[in-house]
This record gives structure tokens, sequence and C-alpha cells, in this order.
């Protein structure tokens, strides 16, 4: 019989100037993502061109079933790497039919930040490194480990190789290829410390868009392991015990840290972000407190401390950075649950925005 | 086997100018579909210029042993995309040797309709979102369900993604594709409530074509789970309980609907739908009351209303409509396993003739 794969992979471009465009967004929870398709009468670049539409919000939990339309405005496009052609991907977020955005719709407020001319001006940039963990479809163990059991302890699984050590490479390579086709500004992967944890980091993203890249990088994660069979968590501390956490480290910089005398403005920034610790944590995910305890390279949640070279520090500074008396900070207090769009926009709010008072 | 596979796709285009047709037909049950193919002499794009044909009614329940001929007029071409090339797949409608619709011809009578000069004058559009279960093969179980058990309760499915919540989604992107290429108007899908629940929508369509174009996605999306090895179901109430049942509901315009003023024009046409309500509900399709209940989006069978935005209504107008002061309105009461031809043909008879 004919596959159903060279159903999947056909290639259209010669048959019709149609294109498919998958809208996609987050739902009621604030980390459920969830996507639907439709057909365009032609390929398109700019999400400006693209028609706004709408969805059942009273199946995500965002919006009553008498006035259940929630509208979605396409943000960004990248190349669709399961339909591949002129097919497209096309992040958005969602609003009431008024025009205003619905509560769970972090991005709006964000573009707002990101738009302020003082933030405009400081061009921020950000390196996200998202951590997860692969887990087996039934029974919500990780990958890899035995089944009512362990595996042995932490130290060979860091980067390492080989089937007692590596579990599920091939999603992690599928999804590093399928980004860098999408156009997603992915810049590394790495195997974790816990078997079965790995992380992808994105960036340097601008501005919104590291908010949007890194969205769409989940989306294409989940819609890979999917085909896979396994299930994906983003939960910061998916195993209890000594085993390490996930988080997504938010590397960040501005053009004053990026030129001369950067490492000043750097230590003036870590300072308010200091002052503003308790806010900033209470948006970085939930959950965090099982993370944050002070041990698997993290810093305890009730403290903020930096230092140089230091994982166990709230906020990390590079050595090159200390040096080079410019560069660029690592706060490694976010979740692997965070909402870019809040931490990203937060860190920039609080760095160039904020006045001590 | 690769090798047959290789048989299976080997691009004819070069060795012959014969192209394969599939004749389709819908069987006894009004829900069956039934195909054969026969060998032209060269491609063909006019369904005017395809021979008829006949196929063995008393083997569908729809002729007797002794007089079994049952006569297929070609009625709708589609690119085939199993076969590729230039072979295509044939929307046929069947008749008695003497040239009579047979009983279960619903096409006919949509047709006449349709060619109405009022209706004609009128260009309905449609656009029908056909929802559809995909179930285990040999235990008839939905797909992703465990065995003898439940998946955990509505709410994470709907446009879900992930190995937990999306269950077959490689039939639905299949299917997508496929009928692009066939030339069908599919104009989207997604994932539905209910776990293993699906939806593809077709249109807009003007009149007749609106049900051959379903018909047509039907069979393709029949041929591909036969492929991949489960079970299409288009039962409106799968699985009882707290769980969503399956409708095709049908959006529907006229050009003066969609014309200035046409808000009111759609409410016109909304009261002439209220007023034959049974007799519509009779014809939308077999078990639809396990589904209508006024629950889980529906409206209950025995109740008409209507609402702007309101997924609870028996027919629901989009807010942009509302807004614009014209557009289209949503019957959401058809269930999955409705006729398109009746629907449809139907719907515009109501709102235009009477």
């Amino acid at each position: 019989m004919a596959l159903v794969s060279d159903l999947i992979n056909l290639n259209l471009t010669d048959s019709t100037p149609k294109i498919i465009a998958e809208y996609i967004w987050i739902g009621g929870s604030g980390m459920d993502l969830r996507s639907k398709a439709r057909t365009l009468s032609g390929p398109v670049d700019d999400p400006k061109k693209l028609p706004k539409w709408n969805y059942d919000g009273s199946s995500t939990g965002q919006a009553p079933g008498e006035d259940s339309e929630v509208i979605l405005y396409p943000q960004a496009i990248f190349k669709d790497p399961f339909r591949r052609g002129n097919n497209i991907l096309v992040m958005c977020d969602a609003y009431t039919p008024a025009g205003e955005p619905i509560p769970t719709n972090k991005r709006c407020a964000a573009a707002k930040i990101f738009s302020n001319p003082e933030v405009e001006k400081e061009v921020p940039w950000y390196g996200i490194e998202q951590e997860y963990t692969l887990l087996q479809r039934e029974i919500n163990w990780p990958l890899g480990w035995p089944q009512g059991g362990f595996p042995g302890p932490q130290g060979p699984y860091y980067c390492g190789i080989g089937a007692d050590k590596a579990f599920g490479r091939d999603i992690v390579d599928a999804h590093y290829k399928a980004c860098l086709y999408a156009g997603i500004n992915i810049s590394g992967i790495n195997g974790e410390v816990m078997p079965g944890q790995w992380e992808f980091q994105v960036g340097p993203a601008v501005g919104i868009s590291a908010g949007d890249e890194l969205w769409v990088a989940r989306y294409i994660l989940e819609r890979i392991t999917e085909i896979a069979g396994v299930v994906v968590s983003f939960d910061p501390k998916p195993i209890p015990g000594d085993w390490n956490g996930a988080g997504a480290h938010t590397n960040y910089s501005t053009k004053s840290m990026r030129e001369e005398g950067g490492y000043e403005v750097i230590k003036k920034a870590i300072e308010k972000m200091g002052l503003r610790h308790k806010e900033h944590i209470a948006a970085y995910g939930d959950g965090n407190e099982r993370r944050l305890t002070g041990r698997h390279e993290t810093a305890d949640i009730n403290t903020f401390l930096w230092g140089v070279a230091n994982r166990g520090a709230s906020i990390r500074v590079g050595r090159d950075t200390e040096k080079e008396g410019k560069g660029y900070f690592e706060d490694r207090r976010p979740a692997s649950n965070m909402d870019p769009y809040v931490v990203t926009s937060m860190i920039a709010e609080t760095t160039i925005l904020w006045n001590k008072s």
C-alpha cells in the first residue's frame, strides 16, 4: 500500500499556489500550546499581511460558552518544518473581539515595554537556555529510566554519549535542524546533568522576538515529541531528590553593556535586579521553589546573590565579561516553565526603566 | 515492502497516455462509500465527457438480484492523490437503467434545487466543518485511548499538541495535503475537544459542488485511514457521557447576505429556518438526538435558538458578521453523518424558495 508519509510529504508547490498556515497560540494555563491550520491563497512573508482569525476560547479556558470567540493576531512567521514547501507557522497572541488582550496574553504588555523609546535605544539582546525533560508516554517517568526504578547517580550524563547515558537524542537533533529550517535563531544544544534532560539555546534575539522564537521552538519540540511518542515536560523539578531541576537561564545585555565601560552598567543593572528579587521570582515560573534550593547549581529562592563564574548564584557574570570590561550577564533564576515574554520584558523594565525610589 | 511501493508509485505518464479513473458512489446505507476503477484512453478534465458506467446494486442494497444494474453518471472530477499522474477520482450519482435516480441518490434532487433560477441568482456559498473520530481497528475504541479505560477529561485536547494530547495527526495532515492536491477546497483542520476527534473544513463552495467536495474529502479520508490501519467513524456521539459529539456545522450565505444590508436578510433567513426546525432536524443525520443534548456546545434537539458568538445555539452568527452588517451564519445542528447534498439544498430551499 502507498504510505501515509508519501501524502504527508507531498510537495504541493507544483499543484497549487495555495499554502497552509498553522496559527499557534498559548492556552488558558499559560503553558499549553494550541494550534490549528488554514489554507491561504498564496505565500505570505509579512505577519501584518496575514488575516486575523479566531478560536473557541470556551474550549481552552479562555472565554465563556455564550461569548466564546477569541481573536488571534498574527505576530511572527516561521517556515513550517513539518509541511515544508511554502507552508508556514504563525505565532499569534489573543484578544477579545473589542481588541483588548485577554488575561493570559503576556505578549501585548511585553511588546509595549519593548517599544518604549528608552528600551528600544538600548537594543536588548536575549539568549535563553531552555531545559526540558523527556518522559515515557504512559508512565510519565523519564525516558531511559527503568520502570519502577532509577538510573545510576548524576555524573556521566552531562553532554554524554552512548546508549546508557544519552536518552532521546533523535528528538533533540531533529528539533535542532527543524528550528534552523524554520528560521529560529537556535544557537546550540546539549545533554543535561539529569539523564533524559536536555537543553537548547535560542539567541541572541532582540526584544520581543526572543519570546516569539522561544515559544515557536517549544511548539516545534512538542510536535516532534508527539511524532516520537514521548512526552515533553517543562516542570522545573520533575524528579524530587538528588536530581537536577530544569531552568531557563536568561542571558541579557544592552547596548551600553556591550560597549566600553559596560561592566559598570552591568553591575548597576544587577543591583536593581537585586532590589526587585521578590517581584522577579514571583514571575519566573510556577513551582520554582522546588528547584531553587541552593543545591544542584541553583541559588536558594529567598537569596539574591551574584558572582563571576558562579553557578550557585542567582546571577552569574562570565569571566570574559569581567576581563573585557563589557558583555552580558546570566539570570539563572527563571524556571523551565517561565513565560519568555514576561521574563525578557521584566528584565528590560527593571534594568532600563525602573528607578529605585 | 519497498518493491510494492515502487510499483504503486509508478509514474505512468512516460509509458502510456492511458489514465485510471476511480468511480465513487454512495451505497445503500447512505453513508457507505464505494468505488471501482477503469482505464480510460487519455486524460480527461470534463465530467460530461466521461463515460457512464454501472455496478452491481444487489451487492450494495440498492437493487434486486434479478435486475441488479445501477447506472453511474459522472458528476465531478478530482485529481487522484493515491495514484498521482493524470489519474482521477470521479464523484458519481446513481440511476436506474431507465434514467430515474435510485432512492438513495440525494444529489439529483439537490441539483434541481440548485439550478432553480431564484437559487442560482443568490449564488449560495457553503463552508462545512466535518468532524470525525478515529478508532483503533480491532476494538473500535478511540485512537490513543487506553484499552478498557478512558483518557483524562476534556480540556487539553482542543487544538492540542504532544503525544499525550493529539492522536492521529499523521492521518489528518496527510488528508489535508491530499485534498489540496486533489483540487478540493479544503480550508483548514483542527484537533477537536474529544481526544482522537478531528475536524476539516471544506469551502467556500458554491451550490452542488459543496456536496461533491465533502463526499470526495470523506472518500479520501477513509482511504487514508485504510492505509494507516485505523477506522474512521462519522457517528455523531461515538462515546456516551461527558465526551463531545461530532457534528458537521454548515456555514451559509447568499449574495444578498454578503451585500450591504445583509444582516437583515440573515435574520429573516434564520427565522424561516426556525419555522421548519423539525423538518430540518429529521434530515440532519441519524442518531443526532444522542448528540444534541444542550450540553457539550450543542443546543437541545427540540429547541431552536440562535445567537451571536453563542456555541450553545442551534444557529450561531459570528461577531464580524454582526459588526459589519453582512456576512454568513452557521447552522450547528447537522450531525457528522449528515448527507451534504440534503443539508445544503434544504437550507437553500428553506431560505430562498419558501
